[in-house]
Parts: structure tokens; C-alpha cells; sequence
């Protein structure tokens, strides 16, 4: 019999041995690269669809993994291609030939040919259609497949930006055979397919095994939804969680940045911020009003509050990462005596009341705080009105019954919205129709260029918003992880080209 | 008694039907178009007409409602506006995470309180007695979120044992659900547990002052076959009635536990359906709680009608 001295010893030795085999187990574990990626997102998708829904978590998950545009836009914002490998453009501007990758198949087994391009185009122009980006399939007139690997779109008027357009989620190729199901069971083309949907929290996406194209070296993408920002630090402190894209707990950042198992990029999304206001409304249709505010806000400080110096500011609606681009953002510099004088001149020399309806984001929440304090420094006296998103949608931009409202518009090169009729700016020229409409005749991109940078200028100069900052497109992730995108030029996640270093 | 049954089952529909018709009217009331929620700022007229009809927001009001009404009294909750999903696949997945969590965490307090009350109580004015009620007061004075965040601290961030939140779901193994809903229950529990080691002390301490007590000592029964054979089944009886309070006490404060730990819950699916506007969503779940609340209380009534030794009233009771 051994004393208890010596069985207290035997189980300590048994203890020791168990550790440290567990100890190698783990090693051995490291040794090897891991294979799977957990991508963190503040907003869960309502469903998977892209092409039946604005909510750009749908695209985070699926563009690009899941679903193939016939385009896609890569990283730096270049279009490269997606199920078509080839693209020609008629010398009109009217005629576009695809040629689609010969072996493409959808995850349900079923071949991705023309037929489904022509589907898919002629779904997203239907008249029962619910795509959330209808105008973009709009020019289409017709589309043809003269053969399976070859879908020539005709368009009834030109636009320059159509390849961009056939480059977005929206444009995400269908097939009619799970069109209808793609809101749960997702069927694309792309190099990872749907697992699971852990509602509320997850969802796993596997390698695709018959992709047609560069497979990617993750084998399992899991995408985690966690909203409250205390919990997203945590999870990225715990481990759980690999990389935290769109991260906007800008308070967080110094603490990641000082510690060496992370990195943080930051980059650019395509979301120009702004203090929108109603054009139509008084005293906001006096154009000497507008640019008094604009020359009350300092954008410096407003982005050392707001993102904590994460953003870079702008002074029209355009991004500074775009070719194109004309940097307007000293033709108001911040000046608060010329912006009373301004106020004075129009007949406001004590000021006047107004409201500030802020949508919940934390940009705005925060934003709309500084820029209502900077705007009582010369005299407008801002009421915060705070509402949540249903609401702002309902009353601000669709009943356009609002002052000033403060928001990020996150669509690519969406400078056009000036141009529409009804948009809740109620912002009304001549000009900018014009210009507007030469744009979209025009397909030489230095002439593009130049017009893009004729609306710019003319945006500025009536001040038609307040023209704040970028929103930043801020990832934290674990050091040894390559391959996230830094700036965001589309709404996605794509992470065909991550890897473990 | 089949009157009184029959009392109960009126009352119990027509509360719920009023329940239908209040979440119902006061939704249409609330500005918010799911339509535009679901397609955004670049929707056309038209798209919205579209999907509007899809979801069929274009029936009037009247029509919307007795369609609604009319599933639900067949039984079917209808398909969610925004998931494009069954609400009661919904609720189910929802209640898959949020019962297990508060089973789990009245067991958890259950078994922390148990013991420790007892032994509080059988060292009365010791220091072990001192240490569980230093314990009760520190558990009751802290908000299970606060014991939340201190646990994704030490287990999590500094340990690494346990996620720091998120649910895999029941299809990944029961192994690494359980494990995503250990500290979160632990959260709860601990709250809970302070109040019931504190009641069960005392109920012990109560019983042991008794008769019965006294002369099973004096037949010369251990002191610890006293305690757990004699006292503790007398004493749990208020220790059950309180349990059975703290009941709705959990199921309340799992929504703010699901919250810290990101738990896919019932309480987060109402949170978001009222964001997005999800109607059939929120009037399902919202009349799903009218009902459980009415089941309960019709349940506790006829089980103390049942309990209850004396005669019926007379006058309005007569027929039983």
C-alpha cells in the first residue's frame, strides 16, 4: 500500500504527464498554419440575398466569396474579372459583349452560363423587381446569348459607369433554379459556398471544392455578428475572433495598436459623411447660410472627436482615393467670424433655431453633438433630435421633412444622387443636370475625370451639404494575418486572397 | 370547478385576443416602412411598390390584420419580413439558446445555494457562516452584467477557458454550446444563488429551532443526518416558493446577459425585428409573452383553487 505521501506524489507525477502531453498536442497544433478565418461584423444580414436587399452586411458576407458579379472590384478598386474573364465595349458606348468562364459552375452543381446572365439582368429590371440598385440595370435594353459562354447586353443610352454597376453585389449572378431560396440558402458561383447560419451570431462559409478558378487558402470562413462594442473588443482580446472589420470603436484603436499580437489598418470606405440639409427649406435655401455653416465646422476637430483622428476630410462629395478627385476642402476654411458675418449678410445676425435629426450610428450620434456645438458658436442654435433608423428613413429621406440630419452616404462614385429629382436634399440646378448628363455619354476616363471634377467644384460651391469626412474603414486584426482588404471600394469582406503568414 | 375552468379559458382568450389587437394597432402607429429599411436609400417608387405587395403591405389595414389573426388562431405565426423565415422556426431556434440558459443557470444557483445555506446554518455565528453571508450580500448587490463583464476578464481575456461570447449553435456539438452558455449562466446564477443561500440559511435555522428537531436529537441522530434528513426537506419549502419567483426574475435578465455575451436569445430576435420593423415578427413574439404570462397566472389560479380545502364561494361558484 502507498502512504499518502507517495500517492499525492503519483498524482502529481500523473498530472505533469497529462499536461504536458497536452501541452505538445497544442504545439503541435501551432505548428501547422491554421486554415479557417473568423471575420467579426458589427450587423448581422437581414438575409443572403444581394440582389434583393440594401443592407450591406448581405454583401460583406457574399460578395465576392459567395456570389460572382460578371465584374468584380478588387481591393485597390480596380474592376477585374468575376464569371466573365473577358469584356469588350462598343465604339457607341451601347453594346457589351461578356465571355464567361467555360467551367463555372453553381454550388448546386448546375453549369453558370449565359442563360443565367440574361436571368439575372432581366429579373433586376422586371417590373416585380425588388432589387435594391434598379436604376443600375435600367439602360439595358436587351440581352442576348448568342452561346453559352457569350451574353452581349444592349444598352438603350450609355452610361459610363455600367461596368461599375455590373461589378456590385446587386449585380451578383443568379440562377433561377435558387433565386428564390438565395435568402436562406444562398447557391452562387464564388470560391466559398454556404454552410450554416447560426441566426443571431454566425455564419460559415466552406470552400468551394469545384471552383473553376484560383482557389482560396482559407478552407472555412465563419463571420461573427456582434454589435455592442464592449463585446467586439473582448472577443478580439479573447481570441475568438480573427479580424474586425469596419471596427468603430475608434476609442479601442490605441489599445490594439500598442499591442503586438494585432495590427490596425486604416483605410478608406466610400462613405462620404455629411451634414445633409434641406436645399428647400428656410433659412437653408439662401446660399450665403449654407456656406456660413460650412465655414462654422472644423472638420480637424470634428474627426479628432469622432474617429479619433481616423478620417480624412472633404470638401465635396467625392473620395480623396478616387481618380478624379479635386481637393476642395480649403474654399471654407474653418472661420467662425466670417461665417456670422456670412449669417448677418442674409439677414441673421443673431442667428436663428433649427434641428439636427441624428440616425443612430455612433458617427452621427457623436458628429451631430461637436457639429451642433460648433454651429451654436455662431449663433445657429441647433436642436439634437435623435431617432432610429426606421424613423430617419421614414420621415428624413422619404418625407423630406427635415432641417439638417447628419449622415455617411456609403454607395461607390454616387455623386449622381445630386442630380435626381426628388432626393431628399431637395437640391435643384441646371448645371449639375447638365453635367451630369454628359457624364454618363462620356467613356474616355480622362474626360470622365474632368467632369467628375467640374461637379465636385460645383457641389462646393453652393454649398449644398455640410462636407464633413471619409468614414473611415478601420480592421483589426491578429498580426499574422495577410490578405484583408485595407480600404473598402465596395461593400464587402472578401477574403479569397487571405492567408496565415 | 368545470365553471370555473371555463371562466378562466374565456378570460385567458379574450386577453390575448386584446393583446393581438394593441401590438397590432400600435405598430401601424410607429413611423417605419420595412420596405424601405430592407432596400434603402437607392430604392426606386416602384421596387418599393413591388416589394410592399411582395410582403403585402398594400392590403388594407382591416385585411392585414384579420390575416394575421386568422393564422394565428390556426396556429401559424407567419413568415418573418425581413428573414423571409417562419416566426416559429424563428422563436424556436431563439428559445433554444434562451431556455437552456435559464435551466441551466437555475440549476447553477441551485446548487451553489443548497449547500452553502446549509452549511451557513449549520455553523451559525462561525466564520464560515460570516463567509456565505458576506458572499449573499456581495451577490445581491452586484448586477448580473457587471458579474458578466468580470468573467469575460478573468475567464476569457485573461484564462482563455471560455469564449468571450457568440453561440456556435447546438448543430456544431452540445460540447462547445454548453461551453458559450457556462459563463452567462454562471452571470445569472450567482445573483440568484446569494438570495437562496440567504433564504435557505434561515429556513434551516428555522426548522432547527423546531420539536421535531429536538427529539430527533434526543433519540441521539447524528448531527449531520439531522440536518439533511429532518431540516432540509421542511426548510425547502419556502426555499421552492422563492425559486419559483426568481423564475421570471431569469428569464428577464437573460435579455441583458444575451446582450454582454452576444447570445442569439429571444429577448436580441425582438430587439432586432423592432429595428427592422419586422411587424409579423414582433406581433408573434409579443403575443407568444401575452400568452405565456396569461398561461402562468391561469395555472398558478387553478392550482391554488385546486389547493384550496375549503368550499367553493357560494353564488357565483355554485355549479362545481
Amino acid at each position: 500500500m502507498p502512504t499518502a505521501k507517495q500517492r499525492l506524489t503519483l498524482a502529481a507525477a500523473a498530472i505533469a504527464t497529462a499536461a504536458l502531453a497536452l501541452a505538445a498536442a497544442s504545439q503541435a497544433a501551432l505548428a501547422q498554419p491554421r486554415t479557417d478565418l473568423v471575420v467579426g461584423m458589427a450587423l448581422e444580414p437581414p438575409h443572403l440575398d444581394p440582389s434583393a436587399g440594401a443592407a450591406g452586411a448581405i454583401k460583406e458576407v457574399t460578395y465576392a466569396n459567395l456570389f460572382e458579379p460578371l465584374l468584380r472590384v478588387d481591393a485597390d478598386g480596380r474592376l477585374v474579372p468575376g464569371l466573365a474573364e473577358r469584356w469588350s465595349v462598343s465604339e457607341d458606348g451601347l453594346t457589351y459583349r461578356f465571355s464567361l468562364r467555360p467551367n463555372a459552375k453553381f454550388h448546386d452543381g448546375t453549369t453558370a452560363d449565359s442563360a443565367d446572365v440574361k436571368f439575372t439582368l432581366d429579373r433586376a429590371r422586371a417590373a416585380e423587381s425588388v432589387n435594391a440598385q434598379k436604376a443600375y440595370f435600367a439602360p439595358i435594353a436587351q440581352v442576348e446569348t448568342p452561346d453559352p459562354q457569350t451574353a452581349v447586353v444592349t444598352l438603350s443610352r450609355p452610361d459610363g459607369l455600367f461596368l461599375f454597376h455590373m461589378a456590385s453585389g446587386d449585380a451578383a449572378i443568379v440562377a433561377p433554379e435558387s433565386a428564390a431560396t438565395n435568402k436562406q440558402k444562398p447557391v452562387g458561383t464564388g470560391p466559398f459556398k454556404f454552410d450554416r447560419w447560426v441566426a443571431g451570431d454566425r455564419v460559415v462559409l466552406v470552400r468551394n471544392p469545384d471552383y473553376d478558378g484560383a482557389k482560396p487558402k482559407i478552407d472555412r470562413v465563419t463571420f461573427r455578428f456582434i454589435s455592442d462594442p464592449a463585446a467586439q473588443v473582448a472577443a478580439l482580446k479573447a481570441g475568438d475572433i480573427d479580424a474586425f472589420t469596419l471596427f468603430s470603436t475608434y476609442e479601442a484603436l490605441p489599445e490594439f495598436r500598442n499591442d503586438p499580437n494585432f495590427t490596425v489598418m486604416v483605410g478608406s470606405t466610400e462613405g462620404e459623411t455629411l451634414l445633409s440639409t434641406n436645399n428647400a427649406r428656410k433659412p437653408f435655401d439662401d446660399v450665403r447660410v449654407r456656406r456660413a455653416m460650412a465655414h462654422a465646422i472644423d472638420r480637424q476637430t470634428l474627426i479628432e472627436g469622432v474617429l479619433y483622428g481616423n478620417g480624412v476630410a472633404i470638401g465635396s462629395h467625392f473620395p480623396p482615393h478616387r481618380e478624379g478627385y479635386v481637393d476642395l476642402t480649403g474654399l471654407y476654411p474653418y472661420d467662425p467670424a466670417r461665417a456670422k458675418a456670412l449669417l448677418a449678410e442674409a439677414g441673421y445676425p443673431n442667428g436663428f433655431d433649427t434641428t439636427l435629426r441624428l440616425p443612430p450610428p455612433p458617427y452621427a450620434r457623436r458628429g451631430g453633438e461637436l457639429v451642433a456645438a460648433m454651429l451654436a458658436e455662431v449663433g445657429i442654435r441647433a436642436k439634437i433630435e435623435p431617432v432610429e433608423w426606421a424613423a430617419w428613413l421614414e420621415k428624413t429621406f422619404k418625407g423630406k421633412d427635415y432641417d439638417l440630419t447628419m449622415i455617411a452616404h456609403t454607395e461607390p462614385l454616387d455623386i449622381d444622387i445630386y442630380a435626381r429629382p426628388d432626393y431628399y436634399f431637395n437640391y435643384r440646378s441646371e448645371r449639375f443636370n447638365a453635367l451630369n448628363d454628359e457624364l454618363n455619354r462620356t467613356q474616355d476616363p480622362a474626360k470622365r475625370n474632368a467632369l467628375y471634377g467640374e461637379e465636385q467644384r460645383l457641389l462646393a460651391e453652393d454649398a449644398v451639404n455640410g462636407f464633413l469626412f471619409m468614414l473611415p474603414s478601420v480592421t483589426v486584426q491578429k498580426a499574422n494575418l495577410s490578405g484583408m482588404w485595407v480600404n473598402r471600394p465596395v461593400q464587402a469582406n472578401d477574403v479569397t486572397g487571405v492567408s496565415w503568414k | 370547478m368545470l365553471a370555473f375552468l371555463l371562466r378562466r379559458l374565456v378570460s385567458l382568450t379574450v386577453t390575448v385576443w386584446l393583446a393581438t389587437i394593441v401590438v397590432f394597432t400600435v405598430l401601424q402607429l410607429v413611423p417605419g416602412d420595412p420596405a424601405l429599411l430592407m432596400l434603402g436609400i437607392n430604392a426606386q417608387p416602384d421596387t418599393l411598390a413591388a416589394l410592399r405587395s411582395q410582403m403585402g403591405l398594400d392590403q388594407p389595414i382591416l385585411t392585414r390584420y384579420l390575416h394575421w389573426a386568422g393564422g394565428l388562431a390556426r396556429g401559424d405565426l407567419g413568415v418573418s419580413l425581413t428573414y423571409a423565415r417562419p416566426v416559429a422556426d424563428l422563436v424556436a431556434e431563439r428559445l433554444a439558446v434562451t431556455l437552456p440558459l435559464s435551466l441551466l443557470s437555475l440549476v447553477l444557483s441551485t446548487m451553489l445555494a443548497l449547500p452553502l445555506g446549509l452549511l451557513a446554518a449549520a455553523r451559525r455565528g462561525r466564520g464560515s457562516d460570516w463567509a456565505v453571508l458576506g458572499f449573499a450580500q456581495l451577490g445581491v448587490s452586484m448586477p448580473s452584467f457587471w458579474i458578466a463583464i468580470l468573467l469575460i476578464l478573468l475567464f476569457s481575456l485573461t484564462l482563455h477557458w471560455f469564449p468571450a461570447g457568440g453561440f456556435p449553435g447546438w448543430s456544431a456539438g452540445v460540447g462547445p454550446a454548453l461551453q458559450a452558455l457556462v459563463l452567462p449562466a454562471l452571470a445569472l446564477a450567482v445573483p440568484e444563488a446569494a438570495i437562496l443561500a440567504r433564504v435557505t440559511r434561515t429556513a434551516v435555522l428555522d426548522t432547527l429551532g423546531e420539536d421535531h428537531i429536538r427529539t430527533a436529537r434526543a433519540k441521539g441522530v447524528g448531527r449531520m443526518a439531522v440536518l439533511l434528513r429532518h431540516a432540509l426537506p421542511n426548510a425547502l419549502i419556502p426555499v421552492a416558493t422563492v425559486l419559483g419567483l426568481q423564475i421570471s426574475f431569469l428569464v428577464a435578465g437573460a435579455v441583458v446577459v444575451e446582450n454582454v455575451f452576444t447570445l442569439p436569445g429571444l429577448g436580441r430576435l425582438l430587439y432586432q425585428a423592432i429595428g427592422q420593423r419586422d411587424l409579423i415578427v414582433v406581433q408573434g413574439v409579443v403575443v407568444l409573452l401575452a400568452l405565456f404570462v396569461v398561461l402562468v397566472n391561469a395555472l398558478v389560479d387553478i392550482a391554488c383553487a385546486l389547493a384550496d380545502p375549503r368550499p367553493p364561494a357560494t353564488g357565483n361558484g355554485g355549479a362545481s
